[in-house]
């Protein structure tokens, strides 16, 4: 009887359901006042002259804080230095514009509308430059893309493809896009008497990082970072977009200080495009070498995404590319162009989701070369082990993958000859790509009671970001327990409970899940010690080690069942509350045996160690494989997905039905990407054109088909004791690219720049 | 957002007069478009006055035709089985705009008074010659993949948002005005005035005037109508390039025809030269064709937006083939 891998309703589903769950912005402050941010117009230039005397005038208003009386912040540590920030410069603290929709005021008020008033009434004058727009100017390698070199070298590429006997060159855009969570980014920040700072966030960057990051901005010694509490229990989406401080998350605390008030920021849609990264354009020049069986040579694939003056994220696009395929020459690079923009961070698939666009575009044009079935281009050149560093897979199921998806989907009755396949007025068109994404394990910790009802409840400081942690947390628990998922309750999202890493890079369920297992599997050993120590337990006597929980919150003895001890029954006998225990997973041993809850270390090299792949013997990633169907009016441009079957290997799949929901979400982020998201910009004034939900289009539902989503269920038995790999970011990677060579063997139009619209396939 | 008054005009006239004693003042229907312009800082009210609750929401049928009630909502008309079934297009417009939600609450006068979506009008830290006169116009060295392909002025390449207006152009519809000084009809062709000078100028109405009504004739071509809006997705949104047409079929020809575009230029379009190209011709593959062809022949589209035309050609042509397979 066990509860993993049954489909458990959402713990939280009635509550969201029923507008009863409470988010950020939902929960009530006694004298709480309201903040909003005044954004800069202009790209690039200075602030000749600010006059914020009508809006402190107005009537409610309490604080307008610019640049000429903000107090003095620090620049933040980056995070890929350790830090927690990719904005690193704060915000106010001098003249300078560096993009449009920098924060050149904040102004607290009694209530929203009076701060917003305000806000309109600050007259402000620039001097203006011309920004730097595009991926146009000099290109220069960042220090790091996601902690690895810039450059990416196996074998000699550029010799393998002149010796090639079939080339493929192609060049591929993306464009920039925004995160778009259905829930507005909130924080209140209230201090108090004995100096104490607590912050309710909407936080997707984790409650232990932002607790270091609100240190760090507000001059807070490390070591008394523990008077700083953040708590966050629901978010309405994250996908990297709440991830991280930025100025938006450390003014309230610094206003409230000053007001000795709690003040409340809400950012508005518009202000969500510029006040927590974006995934960057992206410019891929993708250079494929192979022989006439289509066994590839050699691989180039040379990136460039988004460089800013205020901190750095590239687009790690060609990291993909690396490891994919059994290919001896790989060269991948990376480089930035310098803009005036805000820093781009992750997105959804960071790197995979943009990068595999490009990568699996250029297979489906290699396969066209070739006249080779595009599936079997991938079989041919599937990786045994990993290429990249030279050693085996702790599971790969990708070649069930496809060959269970090319079942499902039928794609042998694929015409291989583009614009081929009709229905009526439609051209009809398959595509298929592959997927992969290396989700990773962060060190993490969780603590478990046992409560005298034999009820009990699990703490972990990560986030719910909406994916179902506490729900399949509470399963994992269960089981370990021997008790019904009812019976656990999961508590997150706040720094008092055991310190975890953010839920980003598909993360969660694998770092939290073994912490949560290990936690629980201490304390029903610490129930059974004092059980067969008990002369009244029918347990007495019995090794403890072997003593076995058989459900209902029983523990039996291993060599007869039908003696057995009940939590409550031992508990009340040992006259105890609760018994708990508290175990870290993922988790170097020095860290171990100090953490405290807070963690007294930099971030970042607590990142690296824990990206470092375990113990180097084993490559961990996700797989599957993408089919989809589309159709095309050759008439009028439009293309519709009408199938899509996605086949993943995810390691053991511990609730179907949230997984199932990352999945068909994660598709639909895909078809997003392929035929509508993108963000445009003034290309003279380098602002964002249209920076809202009706020119920012998402897929409604009349855009997402039926999706059959299906998992290989097997567990991963190297990766970690539950055997479970990531499933929050695999489903996006390749149903761009899927879609795009959907496209082409529809119309024999091949699309190399997302989004694929009218204008693409009319122009 | 600045403070403002809020009142509930007790009749159409009082409404007419509290505007337009006010310069000030608009009318609000069901603010689903006024009240995001106040948000965004494209206007600024001193006062709203209600016109939601002025019983001016009926849908009446005569022999004659329909009279609409400018504070009818998009929803209930495009329900209503008799529109359905006499004036297709009408019903298919109004279902083809916004969003359910939206429908639920929007008038049609609101929806006639709707303003351009040009991202640049609707952001005022744009230049815009619209909003600003003399500023400059970004969507012609900026994306202006949504911008005008027809008619378009020096000054301003923005189009006109609405579903409803090029239905109700090619159903030679009728607006109901009411003043202060009386009431007043405007044929919908003279609703939305050419591009002159001045982009601001977008409708007829004077200040203060109120639409109390549209008035739709049967007419002979209303049944044989259909309406193609073509659009990024699948739902909810604008119009790359829409179509409206109304065809009469006699003894197997064209006796007349009206044909509309949308989402192509600052006012609904009326491509006259495509209906001449079908008269007394079979509604049939040649006229069609040549009617896609002159419905386009004027277009003079920015290197962003050279796809519409192609767009509006296969639009024009998609809909009346619907119409003549539907007979
Ligand atoms: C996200 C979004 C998507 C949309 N998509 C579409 C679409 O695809 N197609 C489409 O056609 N429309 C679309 N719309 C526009 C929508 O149809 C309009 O917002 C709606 O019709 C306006 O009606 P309302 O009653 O809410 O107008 P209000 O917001 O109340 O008023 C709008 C304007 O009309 C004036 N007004 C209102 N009533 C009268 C009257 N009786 N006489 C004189 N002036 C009056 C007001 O003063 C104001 O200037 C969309 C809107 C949104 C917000």
């Amino acid at each position: 009887m066990t509860s993993v891998g049954t489909p458990v309703p959402r713990v939280d589903g009635l509550l969201k359901a029923t507008g009863t769950a409470r988010y950020t912005a939902d929960i009530p402050f006694e004298d709480l006042t309201h903040a909003v941010l005044l954004q800069a117009t202009i790209a690039r230039g200075r602030i000749a002259s600010i006059d914020a005397s009508a809006a402190e005038a107005a009537p409610g208003v309490l604080l307008v804080l610019t640049h000429l009386n903000a107090p003095r912040l620090p620049r933040m540590r980056a995070f890929a230095k350790g830090g927690s920030a990719q904005q690193t410069v704060p915000a106010l603290q001098d003249d300078r514009v560096r993009f449009a929709g920098e924060t050149v005021a904040f102004v607290v008020a009694e209530s929203q509308e009076q701060a917003r008033y305000a806000a309109m009434l600050i007259s402000v004058e620039y001097d203006e430059e011309p920004p730097a727009v595009g991926l146009h100017g000099d290109a220069y390698p960042p220090a790091k893309v996601n902690g690895q070199p810039p450059d990416y070298r196996r074998g000699d590429a550029e010799r393998a493809l002149a010796d090639a006997a079939v080339t493929v060159e192609r060049t591929y855009r993306t464009p920039v896009h925004h995160h778009n969570p259905i829930e507005p980014p909130v924080t209140i920040a209230s201090w108090d008497d004995d100096g104490g700072l607590t912050v309710h966030e909407a936080a997707q960057g984790g409650v232990h990082m932002m607790r270091l990051g609100f240190a760090e901005a507000l001059g807070i010694p490390r070591r008394k970072a523990g008077s700083i509490r953040v708590v966050s229990k629901f978010l309405g989406g994250g996908f990297g977009g709440k991830g991280f401080m930025w100025p938006r998350n450390i003014l309230p605390a610094v206003a409230a200080r000053l007001l000795g008030r709690p003040v409340k920021l809400e950012l508005t849609r518009a202000q969500m495009y510029t006040s927590g990264g974006y995934r960057s354009e992206t410019v891929q020049r993708l250079r494929l070498g192979a022989d006439r069986d289509g066994r590839l040579g050699s691989i180039v694939h040379e990136s460039t995404s988004t460089g800013s003056d205020m901190g750095e994220f590239p687009e790690p696009c060609a990291q993909i590319t690396q490891m994919l395929y059994a290919c001896p020459n790989v060269t991948g690079t990376h480089r930035l162009v310098r803009q005036n923009v805000g820093v781009p961070t992750f997105t959804r698939a960071p790197g995979e989701g943009p990068g595999s666009f490009a990568l699996e575009s250029a297979l489906d044009e290699l396969a066209g070369e070739l006249s080779l079935d595009p599936l079997e281009l991938r079989l041919r050149n599937y990786a045994e082990t990993d290429p990249e560093h030279d050693r085996p897979w702790s599971s790969k199921g990708l070649r069930e993958c496809y060959s269970e998806g090319a079942e499902r989907f039928g794609w042998s009755a694929r015409n291989p000859e583009p614009g081929s396949m009709r229905d009526g007025r439609w051209l009809v068109g398959y595509g298929m790509a592959t997927a992969a994404y290396s989700s990773h394990t962060w060190p993490t910790f969780a603590r478990v009671r046992i409560r005298a009802d034999g009820t009990a409840v699990v703490r972990c400081a990560t986030t719910d970001i909406g994916t179902g942690t506490y729900t399949v947390m509470a399963q994992v628990a269960a089981d370990a327990l021997g008790v019904r998922p009812g019976d656990v309750t999961f508590e997150a999202g706040d720094t008092r409970y055991p310190f975890a890493f953010p839920p980003v890079s598909s993360s969660g369920a694998r770092s939290i899940g073994p912490a949560v297992r290990a936690a629980a599997l201490a304390v029903r050993t610490r129930v059974a010690r004092l059980a067969v120590k008990d002369r009244e337990s029918p347990l007495f006597g019995a090794d403890a080690a072997t003593v076995r929980a058989i459900g209902g919150g029983r523990l039996a003895r291993a060599d007869d069942p039908e003696r057995y001890d009940t939590f409550v029954d031992v508990l009340e006998r040992a006259g105890l509350g609760h018994v708990e225990e508290r175990k870290g997973y993922g988790v170097m041993p020095f860290l171990h045996s100090t953490a405290s809850g807070i963690a007294p270390w930099p971030v970042g090299p607590l990142l690296r160690v824990a990206t470092r792949p375990f113990a180097g013997r084993y490559s961990t990633y996700d797989f599957g494989a993408q089919f989809v169907e589309v159709r095309v009016d050759p008439d009028l441009g439009v293309v519709r997905v009408s199938r899509v079957v996605g086949v993943y290997d995810i390691g053991r799949v511990l609730n179907p039905r949230t997984a199932r929901n990352q999945a068909v979400g994660g598709i639909t982020w895909g078809i997003g990407m392929a035929l509508m998201e993108r963000t445009t910009t003034h290309p003279r004034l380098g602002k964002y054109t249209s920076p809202n939900l009706s020119g920012y289009l998402l897929p409604t539902n009349a855009d997402v088909p039926d999706i059959d989503v299906h998992f290989l269920d097997r567990p991963d038995p190297l990766v970690n004791p539950l055997g479970v790999k990531g499933v929050g970011e695999l489903p996006v990677v390749g149903v761009a690219a899927a879609i795009a060579n959907a496209v082409h063997h529809a119309t024999g139009k091949r699309v190399r720049s997302l989004p694929i619209g009218p204008a693409e396939l009319l122009g | 957002m600045r403070p403002f008054g809020y009142v509930r005009a007790e009749s159409p006239e009082a409404a007419a007069a509290l505007v337009a004693g006010d310069l000030s003042a608009a009318f609000v229907g069901g603010g689903t478009e006024i009240l995001n312009w106040l948000k965004d800082g494209l206007a600024d009210p001193a006062l709203l006055v209600d016109v939601g609750r002025l019983g001016l929401d009926a849908v009446e049928v005569s022999d004659g035709g329909l009279r609409l009630g400018s504070g009818a909502r998009m929803s209930d008309v495009a329900r209503d089985r008799h529109v359905r079934a006499e004036f297709p297009v009408l019903a298919r417009a109004l279902e083809a705009g916004a969003s359910p939600q939206l429908r639920n609450m929007a008038t049609l006068g609101g929806n006639l008074l709707q303003r351009t979506r040009c991202a640049y009008f609707r952001e005022p830290s744009f230049p815009c010659n619209k909003r600003v006169p003399g500023t400059g116009c970004p969507a012609r060295d900026g994306d202006h993949a949504m911008h005008a392909i027809l008619g378009a002025s020096d000054a301003c390449v923005a189009v006109h948002p609405s579903d409803l207006a090029v239905a109700l152009l090619a159903l030679d519809a009728r607006v109901e005005v009411l003043g202060v000084h009386g009431r007043r009809e405007v044929a919908i062709e003279d609703f939305y005035p050419h591009a002159g000078d001045d982009p601001r100028r977008e409708t007829a109405l004077r200040h203060g005037e109120l639409v109390v009504g549209i008035g739709v004739p049967s007419g002979p071509r209303a049944r044989t109508s259909g309406y193609l809006k073509v659009r990024e997705r699948g739902s909810f949104a604008f119009a790359l390039v829409s179509v409206a047409a109304a065809v009469e079929v006699v003894e197997g020809v064209v006796r007349s025809a009206r044909i509309a575009l949308g989402g192509v230029a600052h006012r609904p379009w009326r491509v006259r030269a495509a209906e001449d190209a079908l008269l007394g011709r079979p509604l049939a593959d040649g006229s069609v064709a040549d009617a896609a062809e002159a419905a386009v022949r004027d277009a003079d589209p920015l290197p962003g937006n050279r796809y519409k035309v192609a767009i509006a050609r296969g639009a024009v042509r998609r809909v009346l083939e619907e119409i003549g397979e539907r007979g």
